[in-house]
């Protein structure tokens, strides 16, 4: 157990700033429940992005204002959102239609462990009195054609969240392109995990330190 | 005559048996039949098995179906949310069984029940415990887990605009599992926000074709479940 000085690194609107760098013009993108949420704040200038909420919406736009809220217009994190001029609504068949179909072309999610194949484990701990609740996730990591996760480096208590081998049961096998966390950009390759861009302040040493599989350069 | 409209949700869901399956639309509270639901607790069925993307919150609506004991059963993808006490009580004391299921299982599960489809493979769960024991079959080198169809005897949906046929729409995100659960259940009972007459809504717009809906009842100020769940409301 290695803890971790929280000063260090991004804070969590620079990650999603970071992943909404990433995110082509043009592409349908699904947010994941937490900071996955933020990304959708960071549009980069000139690109125009569309943004599908499994609930069913295609469009989905800023919070409203406070008090403005619609109680059936929501997001997957069940908080009140808009929708956008040219939006979409949908049941849910057609909404995994669209996410199971491979018609979205990012899905961020949050993550408990990230293995270093890319095995992502991010609805349950597996403990005998935890209540079990899957909602998309697996849904989503096996039909959209790109998978980010965007997560803290290590756990509250300091232990790692990206392993060798996840020890909580998996969301999907084989299937997070890259990781985005306050210390790090981490891509993961046929060949192992590489280092992509580190926060500033934050050595190579000390990003190994704090993974619990090896990173390469 | 062709009149599927019903005086109230009392005698609309007076039908639903000891035992029934019932589908029971909403993702949270958007979509959430509440009162259709109060009216059930009030009926007093028993033993019911429900299909829902929740377990409900607080202990009104769907929380307070559970409480009242009148489900055994849930198959459900998200049984927990921020206010939701009940479920997870009687879930930890063994007093009621869940069948897990991720979301687009849940709703491909339904669409299939509705469209005559028994079964079929999807490459959500793949190598995670929620395909353990599940038949599996690999196509173009990639594998998929058999998932069956799922019907019910019941559905209990929200709508927004609704006339005597049952050609419905519905509200933004409210929409989730309603016209699936429509097409899956034997008698989809649905509350809507208004009634109008036939020809008021633009065939072009239709949602839900009537064919899939057996009773309708006005409900025209529904209960919000996160309003009653701040003012610590309970029911019955």
């Amino acid at each position: 157990m290695i803890k971790t000085d929280i000063k260090i690194g991004w804070s969590r609107a620079e990650m999603a700033q970071k992943v909404a760098l990433d995110i082509p013009d043009g592409s349908y993108v699904n947010l994941g429940i937490g900071i996955p949420e933020m990304v959708a704040d960071f549009v980069p200038e000139g690109r125009e992005l569309i943004y599908q909420t499994e609930n069913g919406l295609l469009g989905m736009g800023p919070v409203p204002e406070e008090g403005k809220g619609d109680r059936e217009l929501v997001n997957a994190g069940k908080k009140y959102i808009t929708a956008i001029p040219g939006s979409a609504y949908f049941h849910h068949a057609d909404s995994f239609t669209m996410i199971r179909g491979g018609h979205i072309d990012i899905c961020v999610l949050g993550a408990m462990q990230v293995s270093e194949r890319g095995d992502l484990a991010n609805w349950s701990t597996g403990a005998k009195d935890a209540i079990p609740a899957v909602g998309g996730a697996m849904d989503l990591v096996a039909g959209v054609k790109r998978i980010f996760v965007i997560t803290q480096h290590v756990t509250k208590h300091g232990y790692h969240k990206i392993v060798q081998e996840c020890t909580f049961p998996l969301t999907g096998k084989e299937v997070v392109e890259r990781i985005y966390t306050n210390l790090a950009i981490i891509d993961v390759k046929e060949e192992g995990l590489y280092v992509r861009e580190m926060a500033p302040d934050v050595s190579f040493n000390y990003l190994q330190e704090q993974t619990g599989a090896e990173l390469k350069q | 005559m062709i009149n599927k409209i019903i005086n109230s949700p009392a005698e609309a869901v007076a039908e639903i048996h000891d035992g029934a399956t019932v589908m029971i639309g909403g993702f949270g509270e958007a979509g959430s039949p509440i009162e259709l639901i109060h009216a059930l607790i009030d009926q007093g069925a028993k033993n019911l098995t429900v299909i829902s993307n929740n377990t409900g919150s607080g202990h009104v609506g769907l929380a307070a179906l559970i409480e009242n004991k009148q489900v055994a059963k849930t198959i459900c993808s998200f049984p927990r949310t921020a206010n939701s006490k009940v479920f997870p009580e009687l879930y930890n004391a063994g007093l009621i069984e869940l069948e897990l299921v991720p979301q687009g299982t849940l709703a491909e599960r339904i669409r299939a029940g509705g469209a005559g489809i028994p079964a079929f493979y999807t490459p959500a769960s793949v190598n995670t415990p929620l395909s353990i024991g599940k038949e599996s079959r690999v196509f173009n080198d990639k594998e998929y887990v058999l998932e069956y169809g799922l019907k019910a005897d019941f559905a209990l949906v929200k709508a927004e605009t609704a006339d005597r046929y049952g050609n419905l729409l519905y509200h933004a995100t409210a929409r989730n599992f309603g016209p699936i659960m429509c097409t899956a259940s034997e008698m989809a009972i649905v509350q809507s926000k208004r009634i109008v007459e036939p020809g008021q809504i633009d065939p072009e717009t239709v949602i839900t074709p009537g064919i899939f809906v057996q009773k309708v009842v006005e409900v025209a100020n529904p209960l919000h479940e996160s309003q009653l769940v701040e003012q610590n409301m309970s029911y019955p």
